[in-house]
């Protein structure tokens, strides 16, 4: 690591041309490669692009510039293993592997070396827990958010009242696509709806069984919980059983672009939940002029204003936010992890902050405290428009049922904590 | 000049047996081992044992494994990922319910554990062969991820089904767990990679491993000769499956610390392992050690080179590692079958005429 670190920090000395430690680093886990990397392409793009346009246009944040920090983790556990051992020695401020097997990798790891764990929508649900995982962060929601909205969303159509209903969960057989369940489960109970579950081993080329157990059993309503080539190969096996696309609904990791196009007007109808809202907003026009048009697009531009895109690009916009937050709380521009982390747990995201960024309307409002790691947990669903070829927003942010969702996270907390020798508590 | 046998005098049998009949090698092998055992533990950090060092170490255990099955006694198995699952979650279950036993008992025990399984999965080898049976160890592969992802018992009913390991000590040193010391996480692989390959030698070469390697270069004439297919084949399964499972149990609790079973230990590990035998050389301990170093390092030194000193997108170094790997596994299948043993073989040969050779 002494020689790599050393070849690393000349390198970008020499390419940067300026004092290698006046910098913020954020290190990017990206994919690019692999089954998952139709996905991870365009939320990396936007990640990459608009820390570049803030580079750009206002010379990094308060001053200082930003340094990305590119590793190829594949989606792969080993490989993200590898690419946080090889970045960390550069002081980096913050990680975000957009993998919940890399997140549950790196859960103790990061809080061992003092470094905060950003999960944007992913991840440990549990970690909005902060007295027990005071460096992980899943703002602005969790995955139990997500299951919650989603029968919520279905609650508003069916006049509050799932009773007899049959919901059939099909999901990435991993700690991601397992996530759900137990607040899915909670939520059976309480509405009085049967919850089927059919896991699809990974990466899920193969679904055929799986559809065709759909097919007999004929569920109301189908939720998929999938990811990278899962997405693709599930649209089209319901579209081939014939299963109505808008009862099909994904998760806000499973509608995107590069999910739907692959079965072209089969795809009509489908539903997916989403935490960011997608319009034509005026910060995509600053990033097309001041960065992808001045050739320093992280990818080929294609992406921008997709739905992953615009994803990465809020996410990196919450980064910056907490960044800028950190500076302010820690009085100089340049901060060290454990500042960012406290810069993090006092953002604020208002609508006025929003609009002021060039993007306004998309996120709910939230704040993040000690206490709550998660944020507001809002999402909205939205309906792919085969025709015209976008995502449609169709409903607001709904709230989810969070007098079912807080007692499992305090179950699960503290199941960690007690397995893990930890005394809950703020930093 | 220096690597010969010459002047070397063997006066006892021992002598004239051992492992390396030739003092230069022997010199190397002491050094060797003073360098990974007194050397390295004080200047290892994170990033080499993480990225490095302590894969390396295990994939040597499985690599081993793999090569007693299949480079000694010829018996093709697609396995390797299931059992070393078997291994990770023997560990887990035993780690989580006897929390003060040395961690060194657990790894053991797992082992064990794995090569009763193992034996078990073999019994189809008496019967059938070669294809037939790479096949029979695939569904091996298939049914104990399947099996470890659908019984909640061996993940300890966790939300996510993932199985991470807590803090365990050997000696009152954690070896496993954030916390640990990378030099703590290298020395205990390192401890079961010298064992494991000292087994491994004096197996190989007593008459267990004669046995199998008569069983492996023809079945028939070594029943003729007297040789318990039974026993043979049973005992290269359990053996195999138990360095398996120790790597399985370093793998999980000390390299990554928490696992998911699909993609951790699918059929890509299976043929991970397999590449390292092949490449590395079927029927030699050493060659389990340069596949193993080969396949782990050739990726980090793909990215080091690439990445952080030609400055080429991460994604074009990913495709181009594919295309590397791809390339020389086919280059050493038509070049050089029998791996880098053999050039490691050759390169001895030659290496005892130099400088006058004829």
């Amino acid at each position: 690591m002494k020689t790599k670190t050393f070849v690393t920090a000349a390198m970008a000395g020499l390419l940067a041309g300026s004092a290698a430690w006046a910098e913020l680093v954020v290190p990017d886990l990206s994919y690019r490669t692999g089954p998952y990397a139709a996905n991870g392409t365009p939320f990396s793009d936007g990640y990459q692009d608009y820390l570049n346009l803030l580079n750009a246009r206002d010379g990094g944040i308060g001053g200082e510039m930003i340094r990305i920090n590119e590793c190829e983790t594949a989606y792969n556990t080993e490989k993200g293993v590898e690419c946080y051992e090889a970045t960390k020695g550069d002081s980096p401020l913050i990680y975000e592997p957009l993998s919940t097997g890399i997140t549950y990798q790196l859960i103790p790891k990061v809080s061992a070396d003092g470094i905060p764990m950003h999960t944007l929508g992913y991840g440990r649900t549990s970690a909005a827990a902060g007295e027990t995982f005071p460096w992980i962060f899943n703002y602005p929601a969790t995955y139990w958010d997500a299951a919650s909205v989603a029968i919520n969303y279905l609650l508003s159509e069916n006049n509050d009242d799932l009773s007899g209903k049959k919901i059939a969960l099909i999901y990435h057989n991993s700690a991601y696509g397992k996530e759900p369940i137990r607040t899915l489960e909670a939520l059976a109970s309480k509405h009085g709806f049967t919850l089927s579950q059919l896991p699809v081993d990974p990466p899920g080329q193969e679904q055929k069984s799986q559809w065709l157990q759909i097919r007999r059993e004929r569920p109301d309503y189908v939720i998929m919980w999938g990811w990278g080539v899962q997405n693709q190969v599930a649209i089209q096996e319901a579209a081939n059983v014939g299963f109505p696309m808008d009862h099909f609904i994904g998760n806000w990791w499973a509608g995107a672009e590069p999910d739907v196009m692959p079965a072209g007007m089969a795809a009509d109808g489908y539903k997916a939940l989403n935490m960011n809202r997608v319009q034509d907003y005026p910060v995509l026009k600053e990033i097309q002029a001041q960065v992808i048009d001045a050739g320093n697009g992280a990818g080929d531009g294609s992406n921008v204003g997709q739905v992953l895109y615009i994803r990465g690009m809020y996410n990196a916009m919450l980064t910056a936010e907490a960044i800028a937050k950190a500076q302010e709380l820690a009085g100089t521009s340049q901060i060290t992890a454990a500042q960012m982390r406290a810069g993090m747990e006092a953002l604020e995201i208002t609508n006025a902050r929003m609009a002021e960024l060039g993007m306004e309307g998309i996120g709910p409002e939230f704040k993040v405290s000690c206490q709550n790691h998660s944020g507001s947990g809002e999402g909205l669903v939205q309906q792919w428009n085969a025709a015209e070829k976008k995502w449609v927003p169709l409903t607001d942010f709904i709230t989810p049922d969070k007098s079912v969702i807080d007692p499992l996270i305090a179950e699960d907390a503290a199941a960690y904590a007690a397995e893990n020798n930890i005394t809950p508590g703020c930093l | 000049m220096l690597y010969r046998e010459a002047g070397d005098f063997k006066t006892t049998y021992a002598a004239d047996s051992q492992t390396f009949p030739i003092a230069f090698d022997r010199w190397r092998y002491w050094a060797v081992l003073a360098v990974a055992w007194l050397v390295i533990p004080f200047v290892i950090d994170d990033y080499w044992a993480n990225a490095i060092l302590v894969p390396f170490l295990i994939y040597s255990i499985a690599a081993i494994g793999l090569n007693i099955l299949t480079g000694y006694c010829g018996q093709v198995s697609l396995g390797t990922g299931g059992f070393m699952a078997v291994g990770a979650y023997s560990v887990y279950k035993l780690m989580t319910a006897f929390p003060d036993v040395s961690m060194l008992i657990h790894v053991v025990l797992a082992g064990f554990i794995t090569a009763a399984v193992g034996a078990a999965f073999g019994l189809p080898s008496l019967r059938i062969k070669g294809f037939y049976l790479a096949v029979a160890t695939l569904a091996a592969q298939f049914f104990l991820v399947w099996l470890f992802n659908k019984v909640p018992w061996f993940y300890n009913y966790s939300a996510s089904g993932q199985i991470s390991a807590p803090e365990r000590f050997v000696g009152g040193i954690a070896v496993t767990g954030a916390g640990t010391a990378p030099a703590a996480q290298y020395l205990i692989c390192l401890f079961f990679v010298t064992l494991c390959a000292l087994l491994a030698r004096n197996l190989t070469r007593g008459s267990v491993g004669r046995k199998w390697m008569a069983i492996r270069d023809m079945d028939i004439a070594a029943e003729i000769i007297g040789v318990n297919p039974l026993t043979a084949k049973l005992s290269a399964f359990a053996v195999s499956s138990f360095f398996i499972g120790i790597a399985g149990a370093l793998f999980f609790a000390v390299y990554l610390g928490a696992v998911e079973v699909g993609e951790a230990f699918g059929i890509q590990k299976s043929f991970l392992v397999l590449f390292m035998c092949i490449i590395g050389g079927l029927g030699s301990i050493f060659g389990s050690f340069a596949g193993a170093a080969f396949l782990v390092l050739l990726p980090v030194a793909l990215k080091v080179l690439g990445v952080d000193l030609l400055g080429w997108p991460s994604s074009t170094v990913a495709h181009l590692q594919l295309v590397a790997v791809g390339a020389l596994i086919m280059f050493f299948l038509i070049k050089e079958p029998h791996g880098l043993a053999q050039l490691w073989r050759i390169a001895k040969e030659k290496l005892r005429l130099w400088p006058f050779p004829y």
